[in-house]
């Protein structure tokens, strides 16, 4: 069977249902006895082995079954969740990504048989087996899959009759004709279920009429079913008879069945339904069409609706996305236009412009809209991650994690995985401390590890915060002094912040210095770099003693941004809208000095002036009594502007300056104007 | 450098656009070149370097521009009708414009006309050369197109 089209839809659903595993083992971990994620659990193994299955992952599916397995132990009570089963499942993940990695390379899923990991689940089972057996059958069975097929044989009680099905069963006692309930075992090596479902169904209308069939006909027609199904049969032949029929078909490896003797009633129906409430539910709809006529249904129309997305392809997104930019700019243009030209034009023409306006804003919002994702798709691997470090490092330690919500353009969200990364093993590693150091500073045993993700203004931030020994400054100081990056005038003269940031240099080793676990360098640089590049910046708070914070900050779009336009000498600048706090004039009799820097105070908050034309170098003539001050903020901090003219707002599209120049980083780009002029966009984030 | 070794080796011939910057005339390889516009308005880059002019908008796209003079450590542009940007589109790179004073013509040049440059005292501008053209007794500098864009000045 051809089923290369499904791969990446295999793909896709194998890593959701790895991840849920993740997230629920770990749940299952602190709660053994939380039955609905044991069953959360079940399902999702179980839908992976199917799956796994299907896709002639042979390897992948003999695992997931005996991970199944396990679960289904547990599930049954024969088997209580420990440490031990947990971490054997885990590295069944492991290996399971690991599958999952070589089938998105190649397609196949490679031969590693993870035979330790399966000798260690055999021994979990093993372990529970003489209570498994006892329970369910006489049959000596070793293999698991045989308890498990014991569970399975009874699937046909598990029936849940609709109100008409009960009537048909009614009235086929009433005509004195049996009613049947068979479960049919397909042989576990058979290629094409469906068709062997088909013909069992074929010939079993030979004899009699299926009123009903779990999965219902539909599903199994598409093959979503393991290797039994159910079939609820009135038929005026013998309970033999019908079975012998259904044995003939060749891949069937039994089928077992009994005769009903009443009609079933509701109790029974709620019965069925704690086991297979699910199934159960979804069967409802298709079953209605399909119970009729028993032969696979061909209503297209019942099948569950159950996505209504779309994959596409990001380089899409991107021509989309520059086609816009290229829409706006032309959009620019012509309000320039319309703008500059004199009294003539009509009213008509300026209410166009301005629902054109409104549709290109829209339009660029949706097309962003589709780009961004959830944070929650890069963080929702790290709480198993800090559990795996806990242990390696022998430190308790919780994470706890809000705003996964938080969205992101989707080329951010890839990158910002790594760097997350870095920084919460960094607080795992070099910020927490022993249990020993922490007892002895009254701290609680469990170290904590936040990631705390929200939207301010036009950015995106996110922290990191521990709270173990925070960054000892001195010593940070020290071992620069050593490595000769800073002289010792240098030291003297640098704030702690100043010297914090040499954290952020390359080349600057950490693992000595903050702590004495001795580690790989952590390359902060690197963070930096990374994060810099996606045009964020980062910065560190901390205490010695109580703990840092590492706060990422990265902006919102990539794009397109609503900018303050000012003037600048007979230049144009463009600052952000996002960072904008509010405009002031500000007569320069206000201006104080503060350690001989300008400052104002604004309604009771000193806030620093910086005067862009000096740091712009322009020559300005501006010798106002009034200064136009743009006050912008950066998290908690705030500054004032000073700018010559402000021209308005207007939605720019940001362009990169490209590799050739550098400069201090306070152009973070440039933007084409209405009448094809360049304005560069000041990064308000490093004038701070 | 032995010229009869020269002439037998293979002899390519290549197209170079010659431009005057002051009175000196340069070879520019026309496979670098993409475009060449007249002046435009340049926005100037704050805190860039000092040869860069700033960026210009080219049909949409921003583009660096360079002074080649002052990247040469000559006295400053003045403008003129006749003064063109060069753009250039080196192979995996993005493209950059250069500044010169009068594009004057394109002429073919085969290897063995071209000299390598002899290292006298202008080492200042001799690593943006890569050899010395002859063409009509007139003498043509080559740039080396990947030191003059590259960032290796300081």
């Amino acid at each position: 069977m051809d089923v290369s089209q499904y791969l990446e839809i295999f793909i896709d659903e194998t890593k959701e249902h790895l991840q849920s595993l993740n997230e629920q083992l770990l749940v299952i971990e602190k709660e053994p006895e939380n039955t609905d994620t044991i069953n959360e659990i079940f399902r999702a193994a179980h839908s992976l082995k199917g799956m796994a299955g299907t896709m002639g992952y042979k390897r992948m599916q003999k695992l997931t079954h005996q991970m199944e397995n396990v679960f289904s132990e547990i599930r049954n009570g024969a088997k209580k969740v420990d440490a031990n089963i947990v971490d054997v499942l885990f590295q069944c993940l492991d290996a399971l990504e690991e599958y999952l990695a070589c089938i998105q390379e190649t397609a196949d899923e490679g031969d590693n048989d993870n035979e330790p990991i399966l000798k260690q689940l055999e021994t979990i089972l093993n372990g529970s087996a003489p209570k498994a057996q006892t329970e369910a059958s006489k049959e000596t069975a070793k293999e698991p899959q045989k308890a498990e097929a014991e569970e399975a044989k009874e699937k046909y009680k598990d029936f849940v009759y609709a109100d008409f099905e009960k009537h048909a069963i009614a009235e086929a006692f009433e005509k004195g004709i049996n009613v049947y309930t068979i479960t049919v075992f397909v042989d576990e090596n058979c290629l094409l279920k469906a068709a062997r479902a088909f013909l069992v169904f074929k010939s079993v209308e030979g004899v009699g009429e299926i009123i009903k069939s779990n999965p219902s006909a539909q599903d199994i027609e598409d093959e979503k079913f393991e290797f039994d199904f159910s079939i609820c049969v009135v038929s005026k032949e013998p309970l033999e008879a019908v079975l012998s029929v259904i044995k003939n078909v060749s891949e069937i490896a039994d089928a077992i069945g009994e005769k009903l003797e009443s009609v079933p009633g509701d109790g029974k129906t709620e019965e069925g339904e704690n086991k297979e409430s699910r199934p159960a539910e979804d069967e409802k709809k298709p079953a209605a069409a399909a119970a009729a006529k028993a032969a696979p249904a061909k209503s297209q129309t019942s099948k569950p609706i159950v996505n209504r997305s779309v994959r596409v392809d990001i380089e899409k997104l991107d021509v989309l996305m520059n086609l816009v930019s290229e829409l706006i700019i032309a959009k620019n243009g012509l309000v320039s236009q319309s703008s500059s030209e004199e009294v003539s034009q009509s009213q008509a023409f300026n209410e166009q412009i301005e629902y054109l306006e409104r549709v290109t804003t829209n339009l660029h919002e949706s097309v962003m809209k589709v780009r961004m994702m959830p944070i929650e798709t890069v963080t929702q691997k790290f709480p198993r991650m800090i559990r795996d470090l806990s242990k390696k490092l022998n430190k308790k330690m919780e994470l706890y994690m809000t705003g996964e919500d938080t969205e992101l353009d989707r080329t951010v969200i890839d990158e910002i995985g790594d760097p997350l990364m870095h920084l919460l093993r960094n607080s795992a590693d070099h910020g927490l401390e022993s249990a020993e150091i922490r007892a002895r500073r009254g701290k609680p045993e469990v170290g904590t590890v936040c990631l705390d993700a929200y939207q301010d203004g036009n950015n995106v931030v996110i922290e990191v915060r521990d709270d173990g020994n925070g960054i000892d400054v001195e010593a940070v100081k020290n071992k620069a002094l050593d490595k000769g990056s800073i002289t010792p005038e240098q030291a003297a003269a640098m704030s702690d912040k100043e010297i914090i940031d040499l954290l952020f240099k390359p080349s600057f080793s950490t693992a000595k210095v903050v702590s004495d676990i001795s580690g790989r360098g952590v390359g902060l640089d690197v963070v930096k770099t990374k994060i810099e590049a996606l045009g964020g910046d980062i910065e560190v708070k901390t205490e010695l003693g109580v703990g840092s914070t590492f706060i990422i900050r990265l902006p919102l779009t990539l794009a397109i941004i609503q900018a303050l336009m000012v003037e600048l000498g007979d230049e144009k600048y463009a600052i952000s809208l996002g960072s904008i706090q509010i405009i002031e004039d500000i007569p320069v009799s206000d201006i104080k000095y503060v350690q001989t820097k300008e400052v104002v105070n604004l309604r009771g908050s000193v806030i620093p002036i910086i005067r862009l034309d000096e740091v712009l170098d322009i020559e300005s003539s501006n010798e106002e009594e009034t200064l136009t001050v743009v006050i912008v903020k950066k998290g908690d901090r705030l500054a004032g502007l000073v700018v010559d003219k402000l021209i308005g707002q207007q939605e720019i599209v940001i362009k990169s300056l490209g590799k050739y120049i550098s400069n201090s980083k306070i152009i973070n780009g440039a933007t084409i104007l209405g009448d094809g002029e360049v304005a560069l966009i000041l990064d308000v984030n490093t004038l701070l | 450098m032995d010229n009869t070794l020269k002439i037998e080796s293979t002899i390519e011939e290549k197209q170079y656009i010659v431009v005057n910057i002051g009175v000196e005339q340069y070879g520019i390889d026309i496979g670098y070149v993409d475009n060449i516009v007249r002046m435009q308005k340049i926005t100037r880059v704050p805190k860039s370097q000092k040869y860069f002019h700033g960026v210009i908008n080219l049909r949409g796209e921003i583009i660096p521009v360079m002074s080649l003079r002052k990247r040469f450590g000559l006295e400053g542009d003045t403008f003129t009708d006749k003064t063109r940007i060069i753009i250039l589109k080196p192979e995996q790179q993005e493209p950059i414009g250069i500044i010169v004073d009068v594009v004057k013509e394109v002429v073919t040049l085969g290897s063995e006309e071209i000299d390598k440059v002899p290292s006298d005292g202008r080492d200042d501008i001799a690593k943006y050369i890569c050899g010395v053209g002859k063409n009509n007794g007139g003498l043509i500098s080559i740039l080396n197109i990947g030191n003059v864009i590259g960032d290796n000045q300081q």
